[in-house]
């Protein structure tokens, strides 16, 4: 990256803007070849398509946003799954029932939840010094024992403003208010975020530890943030479950192993300190609408499962051939 | 590490230097430790449960995950990690129940570990040559196993499957009623890793690549083909075990091993291997398995409803792996 913008005589800030965000355009630029295939091999597909849309990528979208952060600051959170369905069958458990007040608070204790288990996560990675890997795997353990305890099996119930926040559509019926919510919120926390040294400090110590640590960053301090904002996405995640099913399930979903594939299709460096939180979005939309596809062509569920699989292999196989030969170069 | 210095045992520790050597280059003794404890704990608190017929149920749980911990031990040596060992696994024991009806025991056998051995293969490309990431490579691999797995499901429900007697046998039977039979397989297989990690060249390059990395393409290793080879064999490893799992719990099944991943890692991670490379054997990895079979068995024995099982689990892996950071870690 910095060889090119070198010899460029005079940098151009659109140039530049789109240099940096080559991935993500591209991947837009994927997203629109299938959706325009989706199109075409089933002409009934329209606005109720990309509402549902809209609807089914949403926890997922969270996960895939939380681990970003998580992964950028040179980590990995395992426990994301768990963690959603702890923070959904709570909201969901506490929710039933009740009129839509409590459900506001319910929401805010929630995501308040969710920052904190985000924080013994990290606070468990930074002071034990075991590997996060084998931390946040551990965690997820414990995360499901407590979500079984709260429910032993699907139930509970969700306040009807909280369905109606991710159902239908918003202005123009080509614009889910799913979506709409996903953009916000996501902006809302991590645009700040990312302007500030915080944001900055987390993309350093993904990048280089010690280079971050000697330019006075609070590296342990840093990954312990990383580890609250991926909570606190996940928190999001498990409301949007319960938003979308109106029941809280104790049972993990694959959001965990699905948001790191999300992430690295969405151009975030496994290795940390590369990569935005907007790419592993489009990638969940990505991974959701060659699943729906799948279900156009009647392809057998369990093939699509291996064509996710290939596509996951074969982006990341070109990711890395770009990186070796820009490592050669 | 100053502010670790006031705790008392790593006080002692670092005046008895050569307690703590020992512990860094020997994790196994306090393994053994930790593993005599809970039995210990299980006899006091419920001596009726320590008898032969425990031990051997025991040995048997902890042998197939010892396998597979085995698949995570040599991966992490070089950095890397196998999360595909769950659905290699199943998918060899669910083939070799559906084969062996038609194609007599042996040529299924055969069958199941040719695809174990081409997953291997296909894994060990991606990350040897072309440097996919070794979580995200076997992750997607093991999608792929699945779905392929599931497609052969669906082919052939009408023919039914069966586990084949003598995988029920080495699973879950006994030699002169006290033996656990899986020990059969089980005792050469540790003994070839172990012969392999610690007296060969292959053995050594791998904690080499996982070392330095680079120092070791500088002294002449061709990273790429031991990367390769290693996959294969962590796959054959999962593909072997995958017929004891199906033997043990007598079910054919595509999703059958997908919750020992996680305890395979964690059975390795406690064994003392470094996920991050160039340090550990399979020694700790075997006690590790052993630990982690004794605590679940623990759990259950004192009635612990799932969920707690679940919390305790999580949490007493975090501890063992802090506890064991704390002292081998290098100031």
């Amino acid at each position: 990256m910095t060889a090119a913008a070198a010899t460029m005589a005079r940098p151009n800030p659109l140039l530049s803007v789109l240099r940096k965000n080559t991935w993500t355009l591209g991947l837009i630029g994927f997203l629109g070849v299938l959706l325009f295939f989706t199109k075409l091999i089933n002409p009934t597909y329209g606005a109720t398509g990309v509402q549902n849309l809209g609807i089914a990528v949403l926890p997922l979208a969270f996960a895939a946003v939380g681990q970003a952060i998580v992964i950028i600051s040179g980590g990995i959170d395992l426990s994301i799954g768990s963690t959603m369905a702890l923070t959904s069958v709570i909201s969901a458990a506490l929710m039933k029932d009740q009129p839509g007040e409590v459900g506001v608070a319910v929401v805010l204790g929630v995501l308040l939840l969710g920052m904190l288990l985000g924080l013994v996560n990290g606070g468990v990675v930074v002071f034990t010094r075991v590997p996060d890997i084998v931390v946040t795997l551990a965690m997820s353990f414990v995360w499901a024992g407590c979500a079984l305890l709260v429910l032993q099996r699907p139930g509970g119930g969700a306040s009807d403003w909280l369905k109606a926040l991710v159902a239908g559509a918003l202005g123009s019926e080509w614009i889910p208010k799913s979506a709409v919510v996903m953009v916000v919120i996501v902006a809302l926390i991590w645009i700040p975020v990312s302007r500030t040294r915080l944001g900055l400090s987390i993309y350093a110590i993904g990048s280089n530890r010690l280079a971050a640590f000697r330019s006075g960053v609070s590296v342990g301090g840093t990954r312990i943030v990383a580890y609250v904002l991926a909570g606190l996405f996940a928190a999001l995640g498990g409301l949007s479950l319960t938003a979308s099913t109106g029941i809280g399930t104790p049972v993990p979903g694959p959001y965990t192993l699905m948001s790191v594939a999300a992430v690295v299709l969405g151009g975030v460096s496994l290795a940390g300190g590369r990569g935005g939180v907007f790419g592993p979005i489009v990638g969940v939309m990505v991974l959701q609408i060659i699943r729906t596809d799948m279900t156009f062509l009647k392809v057998d569920s369990n093939l699509a499962t291996v064509l996710q699989g290939a596509i996951l292999i074969g982006v990341v196989m070109i990711g890395s051939l770009v990186e070796i030969r820009r490592a050669r170069a | 590490m100053t502010s670790a210095t006031s705790t008392p045992e790593l006080h002692a520790a670092t005046r008895r230097g050569g307690l703590r050597t020992l512990f860094r280059d020997r994790p196994i003794i306090p393994l053994i430790g930790l593993l005599a404890l809970l039995v210990l704990v299980i006899q006091i608190l419920r001596p009726e449960v320590i008898n032969p017929g425990w031990v051997g149920v025991v040995i048997r749980a902890a042998v197939p995950l010892s396998i597979l911990a085995a698949c995570q031990t040599i991966t992490f040596l070089t950095g890397g990690i196998d999360l595909s060992v769950g659905a290699v696994a199943s998918m060899t024991g669910f083939f070799v129940a559906t084969l062996v009806g038609h194609q007599g025991l042996a040529v299924a056998m055969a069958i199941a570990l040719a695809i174990a051995l081409l997953t291997g293969f296909v894994t060990g490309i991606g990350v040897g040559v072309f440097r996919v990431h070794p979580l995200i490579m076997t992750l997607g691999m093991s999608l792929v196993v699945l779905g392929f797995a599931n497609v052969w499901q669906r082919i052939m429900v009408q023919t039914g499957a069966g586990v084949p007697p003598a995988f029920r046998w080495i699973g879950s039977g006994s030699l002169w009623d006290v033996i656990p039979a899986n020990l059969l397989v089980w005792i050469p297989i540790a003994a070839l890793v172990m012969f392999m990690l610690r007296r060969t060249g292959y053995g050594r390059q791998l904690y080499a690549i996982g070392d330095n990395p680079i120092a070791s393409r500088l002294a002449g290793t061709r990273s790429w083909r031991v990367i390769l080879i290693l996959y294969m064999i962590s796959a054959l490893l999962a593909g072997i075990a995958g017929f004891m799992f199906s033997g043990f719990t007598n079910v054919a099944n595509v999703n059958l091993v997908d919750n020992q991943v996680l305890p395979s890692v964690a059975a390795a991670v406690i064994g003392g291997t470094s996920i991050m490379g160039g340090r550990g054997g399979y020694g700790g990895t075997i006690v590790g398995a052993l630990i982690l079979t004794v605590l679940t068995s623990l759990l259950s024995a004192l009635g612990f409803p799932e969920p707690v099982r679940q919390i305790l689990f999580g949490s007493i892996i975090v501890a063992v792996a802090a506890a064991y950071t704390r002292v081998t870690a290098e100031s």
